[in-house]
């Protein structure tokens, strides 16, 4: 089988700071897996450069064995690689139902009908109702996007990813800021998001439990470098990586 | 509730098309069928301006330009080449300001905030001081005066009824578009632009839409003005009739759709009504914006919508 994704020899420099150094992973369709790593690491300097924000200096980003690098964001959401953002990133005065209903009308390509009144695409509002209730929101379609608890918000933020069907969707700290009830329910629902939407997935997480709970393969980034890779297993039985992130006494 | 909201949307229509549709009949003088017309115009000024600030968050404080090209495409052609190219005049206004407003867009959108806000402001002035100094051709600060429209038109009722028509129409339009998926993509562009490119869609194509959109309507009611006034002069040109559009957004309420409508008749009445008991009644207008924007933010409109709402909840909740 052919990896979905493939980073080739990836390298970012900031200046001197080398963030993202000569990095190689190939992630099968169907994963689901997990990067974690330090602060600073370059998590997601790493994820912004598969999502077009920054260019790589060197090296190919290959989705589907096509090339991604040099590719727009607005390009790359089309060619299926979704993204959920480490501070929410939503459309706040807007409805929760509409948040999602304008990414549904973007993936249709209605966003340029300038006359027919929002009301009337039913449906976008039918698909909008579908993902709010895989996230448990629908019971909040109607209020503001900034009125909702933190954690709801952080749920909005990867239904708008989803409402673009994405084949690979990348999740940048999805529990953080969240309560340890909050987490746990956030984890069942990703897993449980992963196998209805038959999603390819990547989530940064500093909450170990959860990257050792769901994720099938756990990749441990330092200083730009990957220093790991393999089943959770294999990862905490790994003395470098115990060493250099999880500490001696592990 | 569908039909009671499109009754409720029907009734709003009607009524403004009475309440403006009866001053002919009532009215005593003719003055007031002009200061109606002038609101009539400004309304759809300022609407058109807010599709860009209140809606997508671009403060164009050079909007004037277009309001100026309207009526100059208009006041010019007649004067050159007769009464009979009113009209033609208008169409081609419409256009030469779509084609201008692109060509410029395409340079304005490369900058955001306050940056895009004094572009404009520096176009506006520029083709200000073109037609300032053009005295041969636009009659410089002199303008053109005695601007006829042709036939049936230049009878003032009949011309009146023509403005409130397409003003209407226009806002009609206007609203449409607010409302469309295209105008929701312009109010995410305003809260969330990053957020936008990962829907897959354009922010500076978006903008550059809408810019071209709102700067047509106002050329609209540029053109519009110079059968009411007959006609042209270079203050149309100039910041303060840019700033004028900003106050009544301000006063009507900027997030609001009807909020400029409400805030251009407030604006115009006022000047009226205070003009004609002392001349320093922009002091009045001033200190009026002010106790707006530091008591009540949201505007007439907005503040209004939020009394009801508040009344609404405690009725419900003490019945």
């Amino acid at each position: 089988m052919n990896p979905l994704l493939k980073l080739e020899s990836v390298c970012k420099a900031f200046g001197g700071l080398k963030v993202t150094n000569n990095v190689n992973i190939s992630v099968m369709p169907g994963e689901i897996s997990a990067i974690i790593g330090p602060n600073g690491a370059g998590k997601t300097t790493l994820f912004n450069q598969i999502t077009g924000n920054l260019l790589p200096d060197t090296g190919k980003v290959l989705f589907k064995g096509k090339d991604l690098v040099g590719q727009t964001p607005q390009k790359i959401v089309f060619s299926g690689i979704g993204r959920a953002f480490q501070i929410s990133s939503l459309f706040p005065d807007e409805s929760v139902l509409d948040n999602i209903k304008v990414a549904c009308l973007s993936r249709m390509n209605k966003t340029k009908k300038f006359w027919r009144p929002m009301l009337k695409f039913k449906q976008a509002t039918e698909q909008a109702y579908a993902i709010l209730e895989s996230l448990g929101l629908e019971s909040q379609a109607q209020r503001f996007a900034f009125e909702l608890a933190h954690g709801d918000q952080k749920l909005l933020d990867i239904g708008i990813a989803l409402a673009l069907k994405p084949e690979l969707l990348l999740l940048d700290e999805p529990t953080a800021g969240m309560s340890p009830e909050e987490r746990k329910v956030t984890q069942n629902l990703i897993k449980k998001l992963w196998k209805e939407f038959d999603l390819t997935l990547i989530f940064i997480e500093h909450d170990m439990d959860m990257v050792f709970d769901i994720a099938q393969i756990v990749r441990v980034l330092q200083q730009g470098t990957l220093l790991a890779e393999g089943s959770p297993e294999e990862i905490q039985n790994n003395k470098e990586v115990i060493t250099a992130y999880l500490g001696e006494e592990l | 509730m569908k039909t009671e909201s499109r009754f409720r949307e029907t009734s709003l229509w009607a009524t403004i098309m009475i309440i403006f549709g009866l001053v002919p009949v009532f009215m005593t003088s003719t003055y007031q069928m002009n200061l109606a017309s002038h609101i009539l115009i400004w309304i759809l000024f300022a609407t058109a301006f807010n599709m860009l600030w209140g809606l997508t968050g671009m403060l164009s404080f050079g909007q004037a330009l277009y309001y100026g090209l309207g009526a100059y495409f208009v006041g010019l052609m007649v004067k050159y080449l007769g009464s009979a190219w009113f009209f033609p005049g208008m169409a081609i206004g419409l256009v030469a300001s779509a084609i201008i407003a692109l060509l410029i867009g395409l340079l304005l959108i490369r900058v955001g905030g306050v940056y895009f806000t004094m572009l404009t402001l520096a176009f506006a002035q520029l083709m200000y001081q073109i037609m300032f100094k053009w005295y041969n051709f636009t009659g410089g600060d002199d303008g053109v005066v005695g601007i006829m429209q042709p036939g049936i038109f230049s009878n003032p009722i009949v011309y009146y009824y023509f403005i409130l028509g397409i003003v209407i129409a226009s806002i009609w339009i206007l609203k449409r578009i607010a409302y469309s998926p295209f105008g929701m993509v312009l109010r995410c562009v305003n809260q969330n632009p990053d957020r936008v490119r990962f829907l897959g869609r354009r922010v500076r194509r978006n903008q550059l839409r809408i810019y071209i959109v709102s700067s047509v309507f106002v050329a609209l009611a540029g053109g519009l003005m110079v059968g009411v006034d007959n006609s042209i002069h270079t203050d149309m040109f100039v910041w303060t009739t840019s700033g004028e559009v900003i106050l009544m957004t301000v006063l009507g309420g900027i997030n609001q759709f009807f909020g400029p409508f409400v805030g251009a008749i407030a604006l115009i009445l006022i000047e009226d009504i205070v003009g004609a008991y002392t001349e320093y009644w922009s002091l009045i207008i001033g200190t009026i914006v002010l106790i707006m924007v530091l008591l009540f933010p949201k505007g007439l409109v907005g503040e209004f919508l939020q009394l009801k709402h508040r009344f609404l909840k405690l009725k419900k909740h003490g019945g």
